[in-house]
C-alpha cells in the first residue's frame, strides 16, 4: 500500500526534502549568500540521510570499551565516516564560494545576481 | 616490471605534492615543477598503458594493505592507461601553450598558486580515471571542481569572477546529486568498491527487488555528471566559463575537466551497474535525446556568436552532445566511439582556444571577428593551427574529428532504425553547421583585412617559439588520432572489455 513505508522511512523522507530545499535554493535564489546557505541545505541532507542510514536501533558507537567485540554490537562506522569526509569537503567549497562572493561585492557592491550580471554587461561595452 | 603496478599511485601522489611544495615557490619555480610533473606523468601513463597491453588484463593496487571489500583500490587497465596519457599530454601542452597569457592576467605574486591548481587538477582527473572506489571518486571531483573555479577566478576581471560564481553553482548543484546517488547505492548495495557494488547490483536486479530506487540513483548520478560536463540543456555556463578564462584554463576546463566527470560515468554504467542493465532501466535512451538536442542547439548558438572564444565555447557544448548521444545508443560501439570522441575533443578543443589566443593577440587584442579579419596573415602559425583544429571538428580526412564521426555512423547503423535515422541525421546536419561556423572563421581570417585595426601587428616566429612547438605537437597528435585511428580504436575496445 501507498505511504506504508512513510513512518517507517521518516528520516529519508525529511532527509530528501530538505536536499530539494537545499537543490532549489542553490539553483533558483537570486542572492549570493542564499544561494550558500542552500548548498549548505543540502549537503546536510546528505549528511542527515546518511548518518540515519548508518545507526541501527539498540546499537553502540564502533569504539570498544567494555571489552564487547562482537561485531552484532556496534554500528557501521563507514557512514560516519563518510558523513565526516563529506563535511570537509562542503566547508572547503563553502569558503570558496564566500571568497568569491566578497570579490564580486567588492566589485559591484551587490549581492544579486541580476544585477552584477547587469553591471557585468555595462562594463562590456 | 611489476613494479610499474605502482605508477597510478605515484602519479596520483607526485601531483599533490607538487602541489604542496609550489605553494610557497616563486611563479617560475612553480612553473618549472608543475611541467616536469606533467612529462613525467605522460611517461608514467605511457608505462602502464604499455604494461596493460603486454599483459592483456587489468590490475588493481591496494591502497594500505587493507584489500576488498573494506579497502581503497586503484585499477589500471588499457582504457585508464590510454585516457592518462592523454591527458597528462594535453595538459602540458595547454599549460605550456598558455603561458604567455598566464602571464599577462595574472598577477605576479599570485602566479605560482595557478600552478598549485593545475597540479591539484592533474592530480584529481588522474584519481578519476583510476579509482576503484565510488565515494574516492566523489572526493575527487569536488577536488577537481575546486581547483578548477581556482584556475577561472585567478584572472581578476569582474566577467571571470561571476563565470566562476555560475561554474561553482552549477559545479555544486550536480556534484550535489552525483552525492545522494552513490549514497543511495551505497544504501542498496553496501558497499564502496566498484566490483562489490557489482555483484550486489546484479544480486538485486535478479530479484527484482529495489528497482526504483536502483533506477533513481542511477538517474541522479547521471544528472550530476550530465550537469557538470554541460550536457544541453545544462550548458548555460558552457560560454562564459570557457570564453572569459586565461586560454590554457579554457583550454583545460573544456579539454580535460569536463571529460573526467564523463570519464568516471563510464566507468560507474560498466563497473557499476552493468552495461546490459543500464540499457533495460532506460537511461540511455534519455541520454540519446538530449545528447541529439546538444548537437543541434550547441552548433546553433555557435553561429550566433561575433566573439571567436564564445563560438569555440559553444562547440564544445555540441561536442559533448555528440559524446552523450554516442553513450546514448546503448551499444558497446557506441560507447567506443564516445571515448574516442573524449580523445579527439579533448586534442582539439585546447588547440583551437590556445589558436585563437595568437589569433587575438595579433589583432590588438580583440578577439571580435571583425577584428580578426586577416589575422591569419598576421600570426601564420596560430592562423594553420585554427585551420587544423577547425578541419578536425568539422570532420575532414585524415583528422580525428573525421574518424569520430565515421565510429559514430558505424556505430548508428548497427542500431534499431527507431535511433539509427536520427542519429544519421543529426549527425549530418550537426557537421553542416560545423562546417557553416568553423569555416566560415577560417574564411574570415584569411581574409586580408580591409583596413587597419588598432593595436594589430605581425607576430614573427622568433617571438613564439615555444607557443608554435606547442600547437605543431597539438597538430599532430590530432593526425595521430587521425590516421592511426585503428590502433586506439581497439586499444579503446580492449580497455572496455577488460571493464566486465
Amino acid at each position: 500500500m501507498f505511504g506504508a513505508n512513510l513512518f517507517a522511512n521518516l528520516d529519508e523522507m525529511v532527509a530528501i526534502i530538505l536536499f530539494g530545499i537545499g537543490f532549489t535554493t542553490l539553483l533558483f535564489n537570486r542572492n549570493i549568500i542564499k544561494k550558500i546557505i542552500g548548498f549548505n541545505i543540502m549537503d546536510t541532507a546528505v549528511f542527515f540521510f546518511l548518518a540515519s542510514m548508518g545507526y541501527i536501533e539498540g546499537r553502540a558507537a564502533p569504539i570498544v570499551v567494555d571489552g564487547v567485540t562482537s561485531a552484532e554490537a556496534y554500528i557501521n562506522p563507514i557512514p560516519s565516516g563518510l558523513v565526516l569526509t563529506g563535511i570537509v569537503v562542503s566547508v572547503s567549497v563553502t569558503a570558496m564560494m564566500l571568497a568569491l562572493s566578497i570579490r564580486l561585492y567588492r566589485r559591484y557592491h551587490t549581492l544579486y545576481l541580476d544585477e552584477i550580471y547587469m553591471f557585468a554587461q555595462k562594463e562590456d561595452k | 616490471m611489476d613494479f610499474i603496478r605502482n605508477f597510478p599511485f605515484f602519479g596520483i601522489m607526485l601531483t599533490m605534492l607538487a602541489a604542496i611544495i609550489s605553494l610557497p615557490m616563486r611563479g617560475r619555480a612553480a612553473k618549472t615543477i608543475s611541467l616536469t610533473v606533467f612529462a613525467i606523468e605522460t611517461l608514467l601513463a605511457a608505462s602502464v598503458l604499455i604494461y596493460t597491453v603486454h599483459t592483456g588484463e587489468s590490475f588493481v593496487y591496494i591502497m594500505g594493505h587493507v584489500g576488498a571489500p573494506w579497502g581503497n583500490e586503484l585499477r589500471a587497465g588499457v582504457f585508464e592507461g590510454l585516457m592518462a596519457y592523454f591527458f597528462s599530454v594535453v595538459m602540458l601542452l595547454s599549460v605550456s601553450g598558455g603561458l604567455k597569457h598566464l602571464r599577462l592576467d595574472i598577477e605576479e605574486s599570485k602566479r605560482n598558486f595557478y600552478f598549485v591548481m593545475t597540479d591539484l587538477l592533474m592530480g584529481a582527473l588522474l584519481a578519476l580515471i583510476y579509482t576503484n572506489d565510488i565515494f574516492t571518486a566523489y572526493v575527487f571531483i569536488e577536488i577537481s571542481t575546486i581547483a578548477a573555479c581556482g584556475i577561472l577566478m585567478i584572472r581578476e576581471i569582474g566577467r571571470t569572477t561571476l563565470a566562476a560564481l555560475r561554474y561553482m553553482v552549477f559545479s555544486l548543484l550536480g556534484s550535489g546529486l552525483f552525492l545522494i546517488g552513490i549514497v543511495l547505492m551505497y544504501d542498496l548495495t553496501g558497499h564502496l568498491l566498484m566490483e562489490n557494488m557489482r555483484l550486489s547490483v546484479e544480486l538485486l536486479v535478479l530479484s527484482g527487488q529495489f528497482r526504483i530506487p536502483l533506477t533513481v540513483a542511477i538517474s541522479l548520478m547521471t544528472l550530476g555528471m550530465a550537469i557538470k560536463s554541460g550536457l544541453f540543456p545544462f550548458h548555460f555556463w558552457v560560454p562564459d566559463t570557457y570564453g572569459y578564462s586565461t586560454p590554457a584554463s579554457g583550454s583545460i576546463l573544456s579539454g580535460l575537466v569536463s571529460k573526467g566527470y564523463i570519464l568516471i560515468l563510464i566507468k560507474i554504467y560498466c563497473r557499476v551497474i552493468g552495461w546490459e542493465n543500464l540499457v533495460q532501466i532506460g537511461v540511455t535512451d534519455i541520454l540519446f535525446v538530449f545528447g541529439l538536442a546538444g548537437m543541434i542547439v550547441g552548433s546553433i548558438s555557435a553561429i550566433h556568436q561575433n566573439d571567436i572564444r564564445r563560438m569555440v565555447a559553444f562547440s564544445s557544448a555540441a561536442q559533448i552532445g555528440y559524446i552523450y548521444m554516442g553513450i546514448g545508443l546503448g551499444t558497446q560501439a557506441g560507447l567506443a566511439a564516445a571515448c574516442f570522441h573524449v580523445l579527439c575533443h579533448a586534442v582539439t578543443k585546447p588547440l583551437l582556444f590556445i589558436s585563437a589566443s595568437g589569433l587575438a593577440d595579433a589583432s590588438g587584442g580583440s578577439k571580435l571577428f571583425r577584428d580578426l579579419q586577416g589575422s591569419a596573415y598576421r600570426n601564420r602559425w596560430a592562423g594553420i593551427a585554427f585551420t587544423a583544429g577547425a578541419f578536425s571538428m568539422v570532420g575532414m580526412p585524415m583528422f580525428s574529428g573525421f574518424i569520430s564521426k565515421l565510429l559514430f555512423a558505424t556505430a548508428a547503423v548497427q542500431v534499431s532504425v527507431a535511433r539509427m535515422l536520427p542519429t544519421l541525421i543529426v549527425l549530418a546536419i550537426s557537421t553542416v553547421l560545423n562546417a557553416v561556423y568553423f569555416l566560415r572563421t577560417v574564411i574570415r581570417i584569411y581574409t586580408p583585412a580591409e583596413q587597419e585595426i588598432q593595436g594589430s601587428m605581425r607576430i614573427k616566429w622568433t617571438q613564439q617559439r615555444s607557443y608554435i612547438l606547442v600547437l605543431l605537437v597539438f597538430i599532430a597528435l590530432n593526425l595521430i588520432l587521425g590516421l592511426f585511428s585503428q590502433y586506439i580504436a581497439d586499444a579503446i575496445q580492449l580497455g572496455l572489455s577488460m571493464f566486465s
